[in-house]
């Protein structure tokens, strides 16, 4: 049995990890600071979840995947040159802050009131994923946040495998303590899946996907919605980088049989 | 005034895991320092009874229970319920919780239809002047925060590992059951099983005193101009064996056995640890062939003593961030050092 699903991704932009960080404050609470310069990719669990939607679209036909983004239009439209390169999807842009300070749900009223306003939604097809963390705020809360609004109890998280069984049930495995896996099976869609790494490469970029997104990506920026943050509630006391620095004691000179000796007795202390 | 309700789940065993009294312990401590707050537990699980007992001395008040079959399973659904109903019967405000993986899938969401908040990967809690404030971790451990909030209730999931687990006396624990009702549809879900590598496969140890991270120098080139990748991975993982550490990788590494390269194939993308990965907590660290600056380093940020074998002296992982630096050849090294464990000399 073969379910033509509907896949929402949700997926935001994060700093380049490779880029120094360093906080400052503004006028609505903790920033980073030269946010707006700093180059941006889609962040990496949110990759990692679109490429298994892609993937899964691809073996399940009639499946569609939407990517529900949500960060500063300019920088969204940055990172989309790239990311619509990778794989098929139609985006949903939504125009606000994507700060690792911004509190999970005022982002999941906002992503649950994007994906509930896709054209033809159907709830028994439907299939939302994400990354279970994310490079920016890591808050780990904000797809349960989402799920519930859109009103799925069938959620996951920590994903690395999703399995369409012949009964048209799904197989998951989520990473659990100790390096194991969990798994459950659960009777179909609708279901919410918080991916962790799962197991495909990142898909090289191919020109003619890219070509085919483009025409759908410029017009959804065009209509991003404007999304504000009240922050209500919430107060940041401080934000500061770690300043522990270590007194590194470089030993070059010892023997290969001296040092294993020094660190097994450092070892056994 | 503050209603703390520490949520814990109980083990296949029955028993309170350590991250649960590490749970209880800030939430007691927290308890302490606000002036006539109140300090319960709620527990999930199939039987629950021998896990309140076994904390009965501690200062909570009261203890809330759901229990039965249908609660065994680490499942949203039935878990959502159980805590959305403790939580209505305690009239919680602060929700204390350990960030395991099966409460950290689902208090969010329960904090989601109770109209609260939640903040996830808590390592401190303290109260100063009747306001609560926790500390957590922004942009995968670069940063750390501290933030309070007005929204009740606030549902704190905390680290395992950042606190010291109670001590709490054993006795006579009185557990009021709280009914839950559960309908077809949160049963649509049924968990089937646990995947787990087999035990002399297992490389990550939680509970390990060491973690041993390695670095894709272990498949590089050596001096001879070859890669000697079996000779390194039997290097490892005897190194595992003897030293029961628990293994951690660079994202390089795992990534070059994703691309389906001869590599390490013990190592998967549950041992990365970094700014993609995981940051484990471990009393001491030893790093082995490992480069790269920020973020990569972030991986053992909460590792106590930290010692690294690099054959480069200004490797980013050892300079300001480890004690000790050794620059020596780690093929060498861990040579010698396992046949020092294996023959329990030093």
């Amino acid at each position: 049995m073969s379910t033509a699903y509907q896949i929402v991704v949700c997926g935001s932009i994060v700093p380049d990890p490779l880029q120094t960080l360093e906080p400052v404050a503004a006028p609505t609470g903790p920033a980073l600071k030269n946010e707006m310069m700093l180059p941006a990719v889609l962040d990496p669990w949110a990759g990692h979840a679109l490429y298994e939607a892609a993937n899964l679209a691809k073996n399940q036909p009639g499946s569609k995947v939407w990517l529900v983004s949500l960060g500063p239009k300019a920088k969204l439209q940055q990172v989309m040159m790239t990311v619509a390169q990778k794989v098929p999807f139609e985006l949903v842009a939504l125009d606000g802050s994507a700060s690792g300070f911004t509190d999970a749900t005022e982002t999941a009223a906002a992503l649950a009131d994007a994906i509930a306003a896709i054209p033809g939604l159907d709830k028994s097809r439907l299939l939302v994923f994400g990354g279970w963390e994310s490079a920016s705020r890591g808050a780990g809360a904000t797809l349960q946040m989402v799920g519930e609004r859109l009103g799925i109890v069938d959620q996951f998280q920590g994903v690395d495998q999703l399995t369409v069984n012949a009964d048209g049930s799904l197989e998951i495995l989520e990473r659990i303590e100790g390096g194991k896996h969990q798994v459950s099976k659960c009777a179909g869609a609708s279901a919410l899946l918080g991916w962790a790494t799962g197991n495909l490469p990142e898909p090289k970029n191919n020109p003619q996907v890219g070509m085919v997104n483009m025409r759908t990506v410029m017009p959804a920026l065009q209509k991003a919605k404007p999304v504000k943050f009240a922050g209500d509630g919430l107060n940041f006391t401080s934000v500061a980088l770690p300043k522990q620095l270590r007194e590194t004691q470089i030993v070059k000179e010892k023997s290969p049989d001296d040092i294993a000796k020094e660190i097994v007795e450092w070892i056994k202390k | 005034m503050e209603t703390i309700l520490v949520l814990a789940h109980t083990e296949n065993d029955g028993s309170l895991a350590k991250s649960a009294r590490e749970a209880l312990h800030a939430a007691a401590a927290l308890h302490k320092s606000l002036a006539g707050s109140k300090l319960l537990v709620g527990f999930v699980g199939e039987n629950i009874q021998a896990a309140a007992n076994s904390i009965a001395a501690s200062p909570v008040t009261k203890y809330f229970g759901v229990s039965g079959a249908d609660f065994t399973q680490s499942r949203y659904a039935t878990d959502a319920a159980a805590a959305e109903a403790i939580c209505k019967a305690a009239q919680a405000t602060i929700v204390v919780a350990p960030a395991t993986s099966r409460w950290a899938r689902v208090l969010p969401g329960v904090a989601q239809r109770l109209g609260g908040r939640a903040d996830t990967h808590v390592t401190g809690v303290a109260a100063a002047g009747g306001k609560i404030s926790v500390s957590r971790w922004f942009y995968r451990q670069r940063m750390e925060g501290a933030l309070t909030r007005t929204q009740r209730p606030w549902f704190i999931g905390i680290d395992p590992g950042s606190q010291t687990p109670c001590e709490c006396g054993s006795g006579t624990a009185a557990v009021e059951n709280v009914a839950v009702q559960l309908s077809d549809g949160c049963k649509r879900t049924t968990v089937t099983g646990i995947r787990a590598p087999a035990a002399d496969a297992q490389t990550i140890r939680p509970d390990a005193q060491l973690l041993f991270v390695t670095g894709a120098g272990w498949t590089k080139k050596q001096t001879d101009g070859q890669a000697h990748v079996p000779e390194a991975g039997k290097l490892i993982l005897d190194f595992l064996k003897h030293a029961r550490a628990s293994l951690g990788s660079s994202k390089s590494l795992v990534d070059l056995g994703g691309e389906g390269q001869a590599v390490l194939p013990f190592l998967s993308h549950l041992n990365q640890v970094g700014q993609t990965g995981a940051t484990p907590r471990h009393a001491k660290g030893l790093s082995t062939c490992c480069h790269g600056e920020e973020p990569h380093t972030v991986g053992w940020r909460f590792i106590g003593e930290r010692r690294a074998v690099n054959l480069d002296p200004n490797c980013g992982w050892a300079r300001g961030k480890a004690d000790v630096l050794y620059v020596a050849d780690a093929f060498k090294v861990m040579a010698k050092v396992n046949e020092l464990l294996a023959n329990g000399k030093t």
